[in-house]
């Protein structure tokens, strides 16, 4: 074969090397500087695993960093992985088993699916490694070591109890914008409100129900599909605040805002502002820093001196609004602005 | 009359050395002329620089994992490469096993594992068949026969999941493809195995029968291929039969890996799977390419996201870094046609 | 050896080339026999059509396609098609090769009707066409080509139960078939799409009559070829002829008709204005029996001069 033949042949051979070799230290040079993982942890005796649903929403980005926070002054290193979206089970579960493989001694986690990650919990905790549920439990709860998180039922039993309060004798034509089928925080916080609005599953005052897999634009559209066959709501229950916001949008465009009692569950800074503005009537904040710092503080117990975490933990859970009603806790805004996360 | 292939006119390669190449040579020659030495050298290098980041990289627990990462993708790269290379595209194809997991996880509760087995594969072969149908009888375009019925098909599932989940209980034959074996020393699970029987099974058939002929001369022209007497309707419609069953398999795998139906995962797995094709150096085009190729393309995309994820890396670069792999891979492609023509 | 593919009717396998078959229509012998008994006639002196058309009528509508067009094909010759664009060559050659059945009129091969329902069946009865745009797989390599849709399966249970192909039969064969036609291809692993215009046409004629033992239809093969190329193309045009299979040219290349038909079939309006001879005829005389300028003699219109013995 004459020689340009050769390199015509070799150029997109070599081109495609050097391409992905490129590509490939470039991506590791870039992204292995922003998290935690190849951070100045340096050669620490002690690995924590961190996995959250996603990286986007602030709730778990509070939570990263809090960990971030409490492993660093533990002198210990964390790796966070996430899901790639809310419902995301395989992407930590490959997470779960990544971990295992680079040697960490416990994982914390907030599952996505909490009976479709039992299997990778089992198989971690079968190669000794502790595994600590953070902010959602999973079904069954005794899978996983120990469990650090606001008891979500409670909080849907506020939430419910101040919806039913200020909207005093009005009859109520309630929609609830629910979360992902398949958490146990969903399933709480949702079985919660009920109870705490005093009606069962299935009540004729439930007007409407959708998921958003607590994603602001799906509640949007959610919202307005709802207010088309309900126009006479006047409760919303939402999973969270994203929720909240995106269904508020959708009531303010039909002009209802002032007919709705909008109550929420999270406690982020943003959603305490909502609450300041009006355009949320009440939420219940939640307290994520506490769980990771639990967290961490329990893997580090564990390496140190083996004594394991256990049980149900729960981080406790705060109302918050500027329209107090009686017989139900609360604080104001100006309180929730400064505890609040994200 | 004429008969060397001096005339050869300047665009094409000569086709043979002066009188006497050394053995060595043509060696080379055939080594460098290997559409597969691109994806193999891509992989490689991935292999060695990760291997150099993160001492746990070759650990025989990691390689293990790679390979079970890789399964259900790999499975149904296998059938995304059938119908690549009829020059379709089948979006659906991931959406077809999850409701295969969905199938399978619901029927076994009631009539048991044999019965559920059967019904998945029957539905998934059913779901095939009417893609293939589409294409073939309404001559229908594979990529909106495909993105209509993945989304037909993505809500369906949702509606026969209700909105939960199925956990199917472990030891049972359903989750056998997860179970573990040794092998030489390494462990691995039955799901790899079955992965690289379907890969071996395909290949053959691809590279050694009339029907793999047929395969890649109806991607190459359709004309061409009628008027050459091969019923380019049958071979099409047997490409998207057999890919339904592939979906089936890969549906078992998947609840061997993960023992819970959830008919919100793979959701990415249609463009996984197009990936992994691309990347191995199939052509989008049609008629070119083969399964070898998309393998490497599987383990490529599975030995990435383990390598970026042990280095560090944000699952979100992992895609930036999938992505242009795709880009590069797709380039390369586009110039060795050009070079030939 | 047996090919197992399921076509309406067996395919022999391709055979070496070979002489004037013994299938082929009565020799001048025997034409001279039949007078020693004083019994025969003029027809049966000549030799029989391998393929003929007598009446055929094709109409789309309000457009006739074919008008009641006739064919005569002799053996062991080259028959060039030719005639205007518009003439209804194509229309004639699709009815032969079984693209398009005809409305009215009949087609006989060797003296017995037949129907082609589908180009299957012109197939199976010998008939195989060259197609302008080649209907080669350029990813594929030329032993696949050569046996597309006719491939061979090894013996026993690899080929039966496993379905395995004979690649190295399939090779063999068709580095055979290219030798015995003269095309100088060294390796039949090469894809096509690494062939030169002329090589690939080669591959195309050598898969035509590698299988066609009755007739091979050639459209327009040196339309797209510079002069060395189209040189080879006639040549193996002349290989062909020389193992007794008889060529349909359709081509609109004077020169080339001129240097290697025997005959020529002049299309007008959808019927056969005449058959001449390419020696009685100047290039310039068939041009205008084209377009109607000049009239063909009544023998020609007759259907021309017969075939002289070879």
């Amino acid at each position: 074969m004459d020689r340009s033949a050769h390199s015509r042949v070799r150029k997109p051979i070599v081109g495609a090397l050097l391409l992905s070799t490129a590509v490939l230290l470039g991506a590791t040079a870039c992204g292995s500087g922003d998290t935690a993982g190849g951070g100045g942890g340096g050669d620490s005796d002690i690995k924590i695993g961190l996995i959250t649903k996603t990286d986007s929403n602030p709730f778990f980005v509070t939570i990263r960093e809090s960990a971030q926070a409490a492993a660093d002054e533990a002198g210990a290193e964390l790796i966070a992985l996430a899901g790639a979206f809310d419902g995301d089970n395989e992407g930590q579960v490959s997470a779960i088993e990544n971990l295992v493989s680079q040697g960490v001694q416990g994982i914390l986690i907030t599952p996505n699916s909490s009976s479709g990650i039992l299997s990778a919990i089992k198989q971690a905790r079968d190669n000794g490694v502790i595994v600590i549920a953070l902010d959602t439990a999973t079904d069954p709860e005794d899978a996983v070591d120990a469990t650090f998180a606001t008891d979500n039922l409670a909080a849907g039993v506020t939430q419910g109890m101040w919806v039913k309060a200020t909207l005093g004798n009005t009859p109520p034509q309630i929609v609830m914008l629910d979360g992902t089928p398949g958490g146990t925080v969903d399933t709480f916080r949702h079985d919660g409100f009920l109870e705490g609005f005093g009606i069962e599953e299935g009540d004729p005052a439930i007007v409407g129900q959708e998921n958003t897999n607590g994603d602001q634009t799906k509640a949007q559209t959610a919202m307005e599909n709802l207010l088309q066959r309900a126009p006479e709501v006047n409760a919303l229950y939402t999973i969270n605040e994203p929720a909240a916001a995106g269904a508020y949008e959708a009531i303010e465009a039909a002009g209802l805002e002032n007919q709705v009692t909008i109550g929420s569950i999270d406690g982020g800074c943003a959603g305490v502002q909502n609450v300041a503005d009006g355009v949320i009537g009440a939420t219940v904040m939640q307290f994520p820093s506490l769980m990771a710092e639990s967290g961490v503080d329990a893997v580090v117990a564990y390496v140190k001196d083996g004594t394991k975490p256990s049980g149900f933990n729960d981080t406790g859970s705060m109302l918050i609004t500027d329209q107090p009603v009686d017989g139900v806790e609360s604080q104001d805004t100006a309180w929730g602005a400064e505890n609040c996360w994200g | 009359m004429a008969r060397s292939t001096a005339s050869t006119t300047a665009s094409t390669p000569p086709s043979a050395s002066p009188p006497g190449p050394t053995a060595s040579r043509q060696w080379l020659t055939r080594i460098l002329r290997e559409p597969l030495l691109g994806p193999i050298i891509a992989l490689l290098v991935a292999i060695i620089v990760f291997s150099s980041i993160s001492n746990t990289f070759l650990n025989p627990f990691n390689v293990s994992l790679i390979l079970q990462q890789s399964v259900v993708v790999g499975i149904l790269a296998v059938g995304q490469t059938l119908i690549i290379l009829t020059s379709g595209i089948d979006l659906s194809i991931g959406s077809v096993a999850v409701l295969g997991t969905i199938v399978m996880a619901q029927m076994f509760d009631a009539n048991g594992p044999v019965v559920a087995l059967l019904a998945t594969f029957a539905v998934c072969v059913v779901l095939g068949a009417v893609n293939g149908g589409l294409v073939t009888v309404l001559r229908l375009p594979p990529f909106i026969v495909t993105l209509g019925t993945f989304t037909a098909i993505q809500a369906a599932t949702r509606l026969l999941a209700g909105s939960q989940t199925y956990q199917v209980p472990d030891g049972s034959p359903l989750t056998f493809l997860g179970t573990t074996f040794r092998i030489f020393g390494f462990t691995t699970t039955y799901g790899v195995a079955v992965m690289l029987l379907v890969y071996a099974v395909v290949g053959y058939a691809l590279s050694q029968t009339a029907w793999g002929r047929h395969v890649y001369a109806v991607g190459g022209s359709i004309t061409a291929s009628t008027l050459s007497g091969i019923k380019a309707g049958r071979t099409l419609f047997s490409v998207y039969v057999v890919t339904g069953v592939i979906a089936a398999t890969a549906a078992w795998a998947a609840l061997g890996r993960i023992p819970n139906a959830d008919p919100n995962a793979y959701q990415n797995a249609n463009l996984e799977t197009i990936t992994a094709v691309v990347i191995g150096g199939t052509s989008l085009f049609g008629g070119r390419g083969g399964v070898a190729g998309t393998l490497i393309g599987t383990l490529i995309v599975g030995v990435l996201r383990n390598g970026l994820t042990q280095a560090g890396v944000d699952s979100l670069y992992q895609n930036i870094a999938t992505g242009i792999l795709v880009i590069v891979a797709v380039t390369v492609d586009q110039f060795a046609r050009r070079r030939t023509q | 050896m047996t090919f197992d593919r399921a076509t309406p009717s067996e395919h022999p396998e391709p055979s070496r080339p070979s002489r004037p078959s013994a299938t082929a229509a009565p020799s001048a012998t025997e034409a001279t026999e039949a007078t020693a008994d004083g019994r025969t006639s003029i027809t049966v002196l000549q030799t029989a059509p391998v393929l003929e058309a007598h009446g055929l009528v094709k109409k789309y509508g309000n457009v006739t396609a074919i008008n009641g067009a006739d064919f005569e094909l002799f053996p062991a010759e080259v028959l060039a098609v030719v005639g205007d664009n518009g003439a209804g060559k194509s229309s004639l050659i699709k009815a032969l090769a079984g693209a398009l059945v005809p409305d009215a009129g009949e087609i006989k091969m060797n003296g017995g009707v037949v129907h082609f329902h589908n180009t299957r069946d012109a197939r199976a009865a010998g008939i195989e066409t060259v197609y302008q745009d080649l209907a080669v797989i350029p990813a594929l390599d030329i032993a696949s080509n050569v046996f597309l849709g006719r491939e061979v399966r090894r013996r026993g249970l690899m080929g039966s139960l496993f379905r395995r192909l004979d690649m190295p039969r399939m090779r063999a064969e068709s580095s055979n078939h290219l030798t015995d036609l003269g095309i100088g291809i060294k390796s039949v692993t090469q894809s096509v799409e690494t062939l030169s215009g002329g090589q690939r046409q080669g591959v195309a004629v050598v898969r035509a009559a590698a299988f066609g033992r009755g007739v091979i239809i050639m459209d327009e093969p040196t339309a797209a070829l510079g002069v060395k190329e189209s040189g080879m193309v006639i040549d193996l045009i002349r290989s062909i002829r020389e193992r007794g299979i008889p060529v349909v040219l359709i081509s609109h290349d004077m020169p080339h008709v001129f240097e290697v038909a025997d005959r020529i079939h002049v299309h007008r309006l959808g019927k056969r204005a005449g058959v001449v001879d390419p020696r009685e005829r100047s290039m310039s005389e068939v041009v205008a029996l084209m377009t109607g300028a000049e009239q063909p003699t009544d023998e020609e219109r007759a259907g021309g001069p017969r075939p002289d013995a070879r």
